[in-house]
Order: structure tokens, then C-alpha cells, then sequence
């Protein structure tokens, strides 16, 4: 019996390979076995290698899963650029239209004609994942009771399409039955507790934003962060609110500048290129201290880069997207729950300091799909800047902190300035006002240093601390290490940038902390080293997520050298 | 300095265009207080970087509220802006290189969005504030600093492009006419849609061109500037082409689209015909339950 199945459909894109793990995934929580999924397709609509990965199990699900248990190969390039991450004991399914293998592991099927003959055409994929579920046991009457929710969608014709599917999972489940393969079989599903939803990370960080109360949402098309500005253009249509389509991310910034500016409460999406194009205007946010929210989806390399695939490497282009002094604060969910939470966070912490917050997710954390609890919206707390009853005049930036904020219409008419300014927000360039206003705005981030933290074995002199969607895959590795009898710490938060100062002061007294971060450059490594802590980034940048078993043996590897040179002294 | 704010040292120079531009703009905003009883405060103007951004702080009278942002962006702030608060009176004020080199690109976005906003743009055919460059407006063959051969590219005519971007209010007016662009500048901010006022607002330090746009009969000089006749009919477009494309300066209002749906209006009756909800975070999570 097994704990896990993970399961890679590879083909090309537009083959629906993406589709076919999000299928299975789907079908597996509804049974109720927790599932993750993670895709990865070059950036073209139709062609190049493409691969969705879905990862089954009954347990927490940390990372998309180290070694493939079935690999579905739709082409040749397919089973030669993956079948190395076969486990032992895993196996192949292809289909043999198109190529023939010479594999004791790999089970061909003639999957399109199967399709055509179980009344179908479009249910290759079924026939593939009836295979796949019989070499892993897993009972087809969940795909049935899947396939026929999914395609009950009152039509005429529903009928049809739901007993075509339904006869080619079976057709698939035979035709693999026949090769006498099995796989060991997963574990039956755990009886899970509380409302489960089948939720993508960018849904999760919309939803939050919506909850929130976000007002407006301007964004321009970018992968991968075009999914949230389609998703809101679907579900933030309510009397007041905005979603609109700039003509570039120089415009969404500056529209947003604009909308917060007007009392709202308001967000784009984008990812490295936008950022980068951001830069100014998000400078213009943090000098005329107007409240905004930015996602940035991280995607791969500098320029164009890697649209499609994954990395860590925006971190330091978020807290200083632009020329000049300024932080920005930077919130970077590690998991599906933060990015609901986190996103909140974000537009609360705009509100609270009065201005531009980047939330810093990732292709990894935006496209997985995953089972979660519901999050309980009775802990929504939805925070509004004080606004200003004209008290102070036409003096908008009083004191050493922050001060009212006047809203268009109402009193206290002022000039916004990105210019140095004055407390009317008049420009000047006298020495005194420069520094009186920028140790003001650096000042309100101490508004921002209380977030919660996670800390596990704190009294030891080694720790680990990964950030974003390095979580997962550094916490199933910690836990190994542990077990093994490493006597090391765990840190973890959401809240990259201010950090919470009590956990900065806990990581300063550390002889060690190993920073696992998909970047050549080691960013939060090298920003925790400027903080006075003995940072050390173990970095991978190939576009893909850490596996854990690489990421326990560099770990425990990066800790012996470390135990090596005490003992050599 | 500014009345309301004495530290304020910023000062544009003797006899600058702008002068006219922000007198014109006071008294539209008082007219347009008294006529809606509304107050100015409802108004914003955005303004870009520039000499001509910094009208933004030297209006006096009743105080709108402003932003002055960033260079060449004034048009996709305020397109957040009114998009997020169709209520508020939004002014653009800029000048033809905020807005028609660096920021030209959002011109376009704006007329086919029809975004319910008013842009004054103040033209002195130079980058006045770092000393005398060359802009998209200054004539073929005119010595600048960073045209030590003549400037070679060709001249832009700011009004063929307003017309074949689309903007459907488009009017052209000196600085000089201090109480003719108030009411002009009045009518754009009461039009439904893009509207743009194009003055020409001579800079006495780099580029005077008041002669020319008046003409000197003595010295011979044929007055740039003219009347657009009172025959003319705002809603031809054959005919605002024919005069922008005239090579002089037409004075009044060019064009106006009598049928101009803003992009709020456009908004709300898309909603009510699709029947457009807004589902609550619940209920969408209700759809991905498991």
C-alpha cells in the first residue's frame, strides 16, 4: 500500500495535458484524498513540451511530488525527456498511434481510436486515465461519478458525451488490465473534516482581494498573471466597482495611483516584465503615499525570460522596483491559504501605512490546483485608511507618521506630489523637508513589523527559513531531517519585507540560516546577510519547483560543511 | 509663491503662455461651482511634469484637489481615477512634450474608452523646464540644443492626431484669450466624453511665438492664428481635418462627436443588458466545493 500517486500526462500543448491532471486530481478529492497539481507548457498556444503533473495523496500534499509513479507520454520527446524521473517500480503509458517504445514498463494504447470506437472522439484522455487508474487501483466508479457531474451541464447531448467518456475509462481500464502491470495501491482516501473546495492559488489570492473589499482591479494581459485579471473581469462586476484592461502596465500603474488617490481600494496583476515597467509609478505611490496593491507573479530570467515556468527572482525588484529611496513592503504566500490570507494581508497593510504593497506569488502558486478547507470569512478583517474630516486643512502630509488621507469631494483639498513636497504636498527642495518627509515615510513600515511567524526547535544553533512556494518542499525535507535526528530550527513567514522584527532578532542570533530560494542570485540570502544574519541560500533556477529529496540532501550537506568548520576550529 | 501656500517658490517666467492657462482655469471651475452648485473641491486636476504641471500648484481661489505625478502619465492616472469615481471633475494639464512625446501613447486609450475627461494641453513647441530641447511640436530646421543642425525631424500637428486618435471634443485656443478659453475650457468639462483643449501657450523664454501667432503688419508677418469661421460645423470631420491640416492655427472648437457615449455610461449599460451580479466570496466558493 502507498501514501502517494503522482501522475505525469507529457505531451505538447494543446494536447490537454494540463487538462488530464486536473481531471484525475479532481476526480481523487472528490473521493477524498488530497491532491496538487503543477503544470508546466512553453509559452505558445499549440506545440512545444508541455506537462501536467498531478500529485494524489493521504496526506498533506507539501510539493508536486519527486518521481513519477505513471508517466503518460503523448510523443517520443515526451517519454525521452521524462521517463528518467520514472520511479522504480512506475510505469508508462503512451500512445502507440503515435510512436512505439521498447520499454518493459510502457503500456501502449491506441488511444484516439479507442476514443472513436468507445462514441467519443475527444476521450483519449479518458482512456489514458482509465489506465492510469487501474494500474493504481483506484475504483472507476469515482471517474464515473465525476465525469458524469462534469458533463451535466443541461444540454442536449449531455447524455451522450457522459456514456462515451464513461465507456472509454473503462476501455482504457481494460486495455491496461491485460498487460498484468499494477502498480501498489494507493491507500484508501482519509475521511476528511470540514468543507473541502478544489481551489488555483490566483483564485484564492482574488478571492481574497475581493473579500477585502477591493474596489477596482486595472490590469494588462501577462502570463502568468492574465488569469487574475480574467477572473476578476468575471467576478468583480458589483455597483462601483471597476475592472478594466489598461494599454500597458505603465498605464495600470499609473490608473491605480489614480484610483487610490480617489479613496478606493484598488490592485493590478503582472509579472517580471510589468514589474520592471512599474517601477516608476510605484515610486510615485510611495513618495504621494497612495494605497495600492500590485501582484506580482514571479516567472523566470530577466527581459522576456521564462514566461511560463517558475523562480524566486523578482524579490529584490519589489522592494526597490524604482530609482531613489524607498521599501516596499512585500507579502509572498508560501501556500493556497496565503494567497487567500496573504492577499488580504496586503490590502489591509496598504490601507494601514498608506501605501504601495507588492504581493510576490508565483507561476507554481498561481497555476496549482489544490484541496483545501474553506477559508472561515468570519476571520476577514478588512482594514480602511482613516480618512481626513478637513481638520488639518489643506495639510495632507502632517506629523512623523501617518496622517488622515483626504478623498477627492470632501475637505482638505491638496496636491499630491511626487515631487519632494511640503505638508501641502507643494514641491520644494529644501534640504530639512527632504529628510523630515523621508524619514516619514520610512518611518510608517514600522507599522507593518508585527506579522506572525512560524518557529519549530528554536534552541537550535541551525535553522532553516525558505519563503514562497519553497515551503512545501523545504518543510517535507526539514521533517525528514529531523527525523533523522538534526537538531535543527524551522522559520517561516509570508511577511517578507518589512519582516516581523521578533523573528529578525531570532534569526540574528543563529550561527546558521539556510535559505532555500529558486534564484541564481540567493535574493532573500542576500538581504538577510545586509540585516546582520549569517544567510546561506541553497538556489536552483531551472524553472521548476525544488524536489524534496534534492533539497533534504543539499540541506543536510550545507549543515555538515557548516558542523565540518566548527569542528576544524 | 502661491496665495495659499507662501513657501511655495516655484515661478514660471514673465509673460509665459501659462499665466493666461491658469487664469482661464480659475474662472471655469468658479463658473462651473456656481452653474452645478457643486463644489470645487469635486474637481481634480492631474498634471504632469513640466513647466506646465506646475499650474497644478498655483491655482488660486477655492482649491480643487491635485496630483502631480509623474512625466508623461497624466492620462492614465486620471483614468483610474474616473474610472473609480465617475462623480469627480477630472482635469488633465500638460504640455506637448508631457503629452505628446513621453506620454502620447496613452492619447489613444483614452478617445476610444471615451474616457469622461478633460485635457488642457499647453503647447510652447520646447521643453521649457530643462532649457530650450527640442519637442515633437517645434518646426523642421529649428536650431535647439539638442538640434545643433536644425531639428530634422518632422514637425507633429497635434490636431490631425487628437482627430485620427479619435478624441470626439477637440478644441484649439491662444493663452492669450484668457476670457474665450474660459468658456471653452468650460464646455469641455461639461462635455460626455474625451475632451482635449490645445493652447498655445508661448514660451517667452525659449520659443516666443506670440508674434507669430498674431501676426505684425508692420514687419509683414501673417498672423498663424485664425478664427475658425462660424460656418463651420464641429460635427464634420472632413472639416476639422481641413482646417488642422491648413498649416496654421485654427482658434475655437474643431470638432465635437454629437453622439459621445462616456466609458462609465458604456459600463453601466453593458452591465444592464448582460444582467451583470456580483456574487459574494461564499457563493463562489460554494462553486468549487469538492
Amino acid at each position: 500500500m502507498s501514501k502517494n500517486l503522482v501522475v505525469r500526462f507529457a505531451g505538447e500543448g494543446g494536447q490537454g495535458v494540463v487538462g488530464g491532471s486536473e481531471i484525475l486530481a479532481a476526480a481523487a478529492a472528490a473521493v477524498g484524498y488530497h491532491v496538487l497539481t503543477f503544470s508546466t507548457f512553453p509559452s505558445q498556444i499549440k506545440g512545444g513540451p508541455a506537462w501536467g503533473q498531478a500529485r494524489i495523496s493521504t496526506e498533506e500534499v507539501l510539493s508536486s511530488g519527486d518521481e513519477l509513479d505513471v508517466l503518460v507520454a503523448l510523443n517520443q520527446y515526451a517519454y525521452d525527456h521524462n521517463v528518467e524521473e520514472l520511479s522504480a517500480g512506475g510505469f508508462v503509458v503512451y500512445n502507440s498511434e503515435e510512436f512505439e517504445l521498447d520499454d518493459p514498463r510502457a503500456i501502449g494504447l491506441p488511444a484516439d481510436q479507442m476514443a472513436r470506437e468507445a462514441g467519443n472522439p475527444r476521450a483519449a484522455n479518458m482512456i489514458v486515465i482509465g489506465a492510469v487508474a487501474e494500474l493504481a487501483k483506484f475504483p472507476l466508479t469515482y471517474l464515473e461519478q465525476f465525469v458524469t457531474e462534469r458533463f451535466t451541464r443541461g444540454r442536449p447531448g449531455d447524455e451522450a458525451i457522459i456514456e462515451g467518456n464513461i465507456k472509454a475509462l473503462h476501455m482504457g481500464a481494460e486495455a491496461a488490465a491485460t498487460k498484468g502491470l499494477s502498480l501498489e495501491s494507493l491507500d484508501d482516501a482519509p475521511t476528511l473534516e470540514g468543507e473541502r473546495i478544489l481551489i488555483k492559488g490566483f483564485e484564492a489570492a482574488c478571492l481574497g482581494a475581493i473579500a477585502a473589499d477591493l474596489d477596482s482591479f486595472i490590469g494588462y494581459p501577462i502570463s502568468p498573471a492574465t488569469t487574475m485579471l480574467v477572473f476578476m473581469e468575471s467576478h468583480l462586476h458589483g455597483p462601483g466597482k471597476f475592472v478594466g484592461q489598461s494599454s500597458s502596465e505603465i498605464e495600470s500603474i499609473a490608473a491605480l495611483v489614480g484610483g487610490g488617490f480617489s479613496g478606493k481600494k484598488v490592485m493590478t496583476s503582472t509579472s517580471g516584465p510589468g514589474l520592471s515597467l512599474m517601477g516608476e509609478g510605484l515610486g510615485l505611490a510611495w513618495m504621494a503615499e497612495i494605497p495600492l496593491v500590485v501582484a506580482n507573479v514571479q516567472r523566470g530570467g530577466p527581459a522576456t525570460g521564462l514566461p511560463t515556468k517558475t523562480e524566486q527572482s523578482d524579490l529584490i525588484v519589489a522592494i526597490n522596483p524604482g530609482h531613489g529611496d524607498m521599501s516596499v513592503p512585500v507579502i509572498a504566500p508560501g501556500t493556497i491559504e496565503e494567497a487567500f490570507w496573504g492577499t488580504i494581508e496586503a490590502m489591509n497593510w496598504a490601507e494601514r501605512y498608506q501605501g504601495p504593497v507588492i504581493l510576490l506569488s508565483e507561476t507554481s502558486i498561481a497555476e496549482r490546483q489544490q484541496d483545501i478547507i474553506k477559508p472561515d470569512l468570519s476571520k476577514v478583517r478588512s482594514e480602511k485608511r482613516t480618512v481626513s474630516d478637513g481638520a488639518t486643512g489643506s495639510e495632507r502630509y502632517t506629523g512623523d507618521g501617518i496622517s488622515p488621507f483626504p478623498v477627492p469631494g470632501g475637505p482638505g483639498a491638496y496636491v499630491a506630489n511626487g515631487s519632494e513636497h511640503d505638508e501641502q504636498g507643494d514641491t520644494t527642495h529644501l534640504p530639512d523637508v527632504h529628510v523630515r518627509m523621508t524619514d516619514r515615510r520610512f518611518k510608517k513600515l514600522e507599522l507593518l513589523m508585527d506579522g506572525s511567524y512560524e518557529s519549530v526547535q528554536t534552541s537550535a544553533s541551525v535553522a532553516v527559513l525558505p519563503w514562497g512556494s519553497s515551503k512545501g518542499p523545504t518543510l517535507a525535507a526539514y521533517r525528514e531531517l529531523v527525523a533523522d535526528g538534526m537538531d535543527l530550527g524551522w522559520y517561516y513567514t509570508m511577511y517578507i519585507n518589512p519582516m516581523p522584527s521578533a523573528l529578525l532578532e531570532e534569526l540574528q542570533q543563529k550561527e546558521l540560516v539556510l535559505i532555500p530560494e529558486l534564484s541564481y542570485l540567493g535574493q532573500l540570502g542576500q538581504i538577510l546577510r545586509s540585516k546582520g544574519i549569517n544567510a546561506q541560500s541553497i538556489t536552483q533556477y531551472t524553472g521548476l519547483p525544488f524536489k524534496e529529496q534534492d533539497l533534504k540532501q543539499r540541506l543536510a550537506d550545507a549543515i555538515r560543511a557548516h558542523t565540518g568548520k566548527l569542528a576544524a576550529v | 509663491m502661491s496665495k495659499r501656500n507662501p513657501d511655495y517658490d516655484f515661478k514660471w517666467c514673465p509673460g509665459c503662455g501659462d499665466f493666461g492657462v491658469k487664469r482661464a482655469l480659475e474662472g471655469a471651475l468658479l463658473d462651473r461651482s456656481s452653474a452645478r452648485s457643486e463644489s470645487v473641491e469635486n474637481t481634480v486636476i492631474v498634471a504632469g511634469i513640466g513647466c506646465s504641471g506646475n499650474l497644478v500648484h498655483l491655482q488660486e481661489g477655492p482649491q480643487p484637489f491635485g496630483l502631480h505625478g509623474i512625466h508623461g502619465r497624466a492620462l492614465g492616472i486620471a483614468y483610474g481615477l474616473k474610472s473609480t469615481r465617475t462623480d469627480l471633475n477630472v482635469v488633465v494639464v500638460s504640455g506637448d512634450g508631457d503629452f505628446l512625446s513621453i506620454g502620447a501613447e496613452h492619447i489613444g486609450p483614452q478617445a476610444k474608452r471615451n474616457l469622461d475627461i478633460t485635457a488642457i494641453v499647453m503647447d510652447n513647441g520646447v521643453y521649457g523646464l530643462t532649457k530650450g530641447q527640442a519637442s515633437p511640436t517645434t518646426e523642421l530646421e529649428v536650431v535647439t540644443s539638442t538640434t545643433p543642425y536644425g531639428k530634422l525631424d518632422d514637425q507633429s500637428f497635434p490636431l490631425q492626431t487628437y482627430l485620427a486618435a479619435g478624441v470626439p471634443f477637440i478644441a484649439s485656443t491662444l493663452s492669450t484669450q484668457v476670457k474665450a478659453l474660459q468658456t471653452i475650457i468650460g464646455e469641455a468639462m461639461d462635455y460626455p466624453g474625451f475632451s482635449i483643449v490645445h493652447v498655445q501657450s508661448p514660451c517667452t523664454t525659449y520659443n516666443d511665438t506670440y508674434a507669430l501667432l498674431k501676426g505684425n503688419e508692420k514687419e509683414g508677418i501673417e498672423p498663424l492664428a485664425f478664427p475658425i469661421p462660424d460656418n463651420h460645423d464641429a460635427g464634420d470631420l472632413d472639416a476639422a481635418y481641413a482646417l488642422a491640416r491648413g498649416g496654421r492655427i485654427p482658434v475655437g472648437i474643431l470638432y465635437q462627436h454629437d453622439q459621445s457615449i462616456p466609458s462609465h455610461e458604456r459600463l453601466r449599460l453593458a452591465r444592464e443588458r448582460t444582467g451583470a451580479t456580483q456574487k459574494s466570496v461564499d457563493e463562489i466558493f460554494q462553486t468549487m466545493a469538492i
